[in-house]
């Protein structure tokens, strides 16, 4: 294995906290009802061809993507379709959802559920990207940017490395390592189809020294097979956030993203651990993305749990199979406890972007009090875009928004950790998150 | 003593010098310049709150000052904020006076009336939490609360009344500028006609979700039963979806649609006090068994 590697500049470490690092994944049960929304992905919603009464095969395509940046959305069970109505999301405002009443278990002809490996890649590198884009492939770590995008690489650049990130370096959360110990192979089939599907010649795995198991097992795996040739494991430190993009990147290669410019740029794509899964499911298996692994997890919950679960599952049941939802609840998080966001009720359908419900007692979640700004430099220190957090909150605040624009803000990559080091509890994040929208709109607008 | 003497010829030859260079330079590059816009700026309001459309008072006196020589009028220019007739009187023209306007608050969401069920910790910036979530109380449509209008407003005329969590606007400050209407990101506050001895009747609800969603989240939210609609003799009351508007042009401040409303979510204002309670019960009850 290679040496440990990492980043350079920022970042922080938060409390690890991974308490469902050693609950194997659980198939949860299907449940009576799903509801599946038409938004999610980062781009435009999809657009339901289903109506009411209609009779669904799991993976049956319900949704279709409308415009580039979309993605298409799968029944995830076989039913019939009670309604298409609003449904309240995680952020408590209405989105257009399928509401579908469960009826047995019957797939669309031509999905393999077997859990026979499939090695062999027969579909060309186009087949694979259009298979991605029909099955509706998002990222999975939380960001739900369509697969399909990234995987398409512009003809004059060229892919060397496709690196997987295995990072996982949100506290908490612990799917990802899951998914590496227990589906070691599919996954690594998987880096397999992105390489050929890219022309990447080498793939390697980020993952962080915390996860040591998986790192290991990887290799074992890898050096076992010669059919594997080509992947590689990288160990990297245990720092939030190594599993930004640019990060990952720099930690991997050194390169660095220019400002305002993608990945492929230095010549890498990135991939998330679940998404590589979902490809080698679709790719190799025909099976359209209809369900992800969610951890639901929190200090008092009684049994932090890996779910694999069907998407449009309520997380009512999630948090009810992980043993209730603790009575010192004070704060419900829709993902990791750095970049999730908070939810306003626990009945919001999983969707391809959650991976985890966190649960937050009262004592971690005590407001704290803010205070002002002493320009102590320790979000200076900490962000890892080499920002200066309080000088972006300040002029966001005041509706500086050129001041802004000139300190690139849009380089920001919401990581939260200037807000986390803050000894003054300034909520830096939210009023940088405000300013880069209206910087983002100005920009837009000027084009 | 000859220091001294010698410094001050010094200094003064080269001060003399100096003003008959800048008063040459003054000359060479005068711009000239309407005296008129200094003089129109004079009786404007001098807040640059941006209601008139301009960046700033003193660009709104330009404007005013070119449309009255290239249009001889002052069409679609208005300063809510301060005297039209004195610019125009400037300006040797004259204005039909505006209606007076001033701005509502469209949710009656009160802490007691839409009680919240989470509780916001984070940037007090309406604009952002609107983009986070749908609000403490789950309307996706009712007011925030975090106050982006009261600091907006260039009058002092807006406060969040501590009690209710909503803004109040002060009659007495509010010109009608129209600045918190703009800034307000889910477009709660509307202008409106100050109405006949000030008494306005509006639809104090912006939220457009049905009836039976409506009515989980807030006791005064309009549930679009259209029964305002019915009743009103001016036909000004139409049904946008599941949301009433009142046409402030149609409306005569009759208040039938007031005593009409099941959910109380139709404010007046200024209206003389009622009679005392036990003459009102009997009336609605009457018109409950009609």
């Amino acid at each position: 294995m290679n040496p440990i590697k990492t980043f350079n500049k920022g970042g922080v470490h938060p409390e690890e906290n991974k308490l469902s690092k050693d609950s194997p994944i659980v198939v949860f049960p299907i449940p009576e009802h799903v509801i599946i929304p038409m938004g999610q992905c980062l781009g435009a919603p999809a657009e339901p061809i289903v109506q009411k009464g209609n009779k669904v095969k799991a993976g049956q395509l319900i949704g279709t993507a409308k415009g580039f940046i979309s993605a298409n959305v799968h029944s995830s069970v076989s039913g019939t379709v009670n309604k298409i109505d609003l449904v309240m999301d995680h952020t408590g405002y209405r989105k257009q959802a399928v509401f579908i009443d469960v009826e047995g278990d019957e797939w669309v002809d031509g999905v393999d559920n077997s859990d026979t490996l499939v090695k062999e890649i027969k579909l060309t590198r186009e087949e694979i990207i259009a298979r991605v884009k029909d099955f509706g492939i998002v990222g999975m770590g939380g960001a739900t940017f369509p697969t399909n995008v990234k995987l398409s690489i512009p003809p004059d650049k060229k892919a060397e490395y496709v690196i997987i990130n295995a990072a996982e370096c949100e506290p908490y959360l612990t799917c990802d390592n899951r998914l590496l110990l227990e589906k070691t192979k599919e996954f690594l089939v998987g880096v397999k189809v992105v390489m050929k599907a890219v022309d990447a010649p080498k793939g390697i795995i980020g993952i962080e020294r915390n996860k040591m198991s998986a790192a290991n097992l990887l290799d074992k795996t890898i050096k076992e097979d010669p059919y594997f040739a080509g992947i590689e494991v990288q160990p990297l430190v245990t720092k939030y956030p190594q599993g930004g993009e640019k990060q990952i990147i720099k930690a991997v290669t050194g390169r660095e993203v220019p400002s305002g410019k993608l990945p492929i740029e230095t010549g890498c794509v990135v991939i998330n651990v679940a998404s590589t899964y979902a490809i080698y499911e679709a790719v190799q298996k025909n099976k359209p993305l209809v369900s992800r692994i969610v951890t639901v997890t929190g200090k008092s919950v009684k049994k932090p749990s890996n779910f694999l679960t069907r998407i449009g599952t309520s997380a009512d049941l999630l948090i009810e199979a992980a043993g209730g939802l603790p009575e010192d609840t004070a704060n419900i998080i829709n993902g990791g406890p750095m970049m999730g966001k908070s939810v306003s009720q626990t009945d919001f359908p999983v969707i391809k972007g959650t991976s985890g419900i966190l649960l937050m007692s009262v004592a971690e979640a005590q407001p704290r009090k803010v205070s002002n700004c002493i320009r102590c430099g320790k979000c200076v220190q900490a962000c890892p875009m080499g920002l200066e957090p309080y000088y972006l909150n300040k002029a966001s605040k005041l509706n500086m928004f050129d001041e802004t624009e000139s300190h690139h803000i849009m380089d920001c990559i919401e990581c939260g950790s200037c807000e986390f080091t803050c000894p003054a509890n300034i909520p830096l994040l939210d009023y940088i998150r405000f300013g880069k929208a209206k910087t983002g709109a100005i920009i837009r607008a000027r084009k | 003593m000859s220091i001294i003497l010698s410094s001050l010829l010094v200094l003064g030859i080269l001060g003399a010098v100096l003003a008959v260079i800048l008063f040459i330079v003054a000359q060479k590059f005068k711009v000239e310049e309407n005296p008129k816009i200094d003089e129109v700026e004079s009786v404007l309001a001098g807040a640059n709150c941006g209601g008139c459309g301009f960046a700033g008072c003193r660009k709104f006196a330009e404007a005013c000052v070119k449309s009255a020589e290239e249009k001889k009028s002052l069409e679609g220019l208005n300063c809510a904020g301060s005297n039209m007739q004195t610019v125009a009187n400037i300006l040797g023209l004259t204005v039909e006076a505006a209606e007076p306007k001033i701005a509502v608050v469209r949710c009656s969401g009160s802490c007691d009336k839409a009680p919240a069920k989470v509780h916001y910790e984070g940037a007090d910036i309406c604009a952002f939490a609107n983009t986070l979530y749908a609000g403490e109380n789950g309307c996706p449509n009712g007011c925030l609360g975090l106050g982006d209008c009261v600091k907006k407003c260039a009058f002092d005329a807006l406060h969040i009344d501590p009690n209710s969590g909503l803004p109040v606007v002060d009659e007495n400050k509010c010109v009608g500028c129209g600045a918190c209407t703009k800034t307000c990101p889910r477009g709660i506050i509307e202008l409106r006609p100050k109405g006949k001895n000030n008494r306005r009747v509006y639809v104090g609800c912006m939220n457009t979700e049905k009836g039976a969603i409506t009515m989980k989240h807030c006791t005064v939210g309009c549930i679009g039963c259209a029964k305002c609609s019915k009743v009103c003799p001016f036909e000004a009351i139409e049904m946008r979806g599941t949301l009433a508007y009142i046409d402030p042009a149609k409306c005569k401040a009759c208040g039938k649609c007031v005593e009409e409303c099941p959910r109380h979510a139709i404010q007046k204002v200024n209206f003389p006090q009622k009679p005392a309670k036990p003459v009102e019960t009997p009336s609605e009850e009457n018109k409950t068994e009609n």
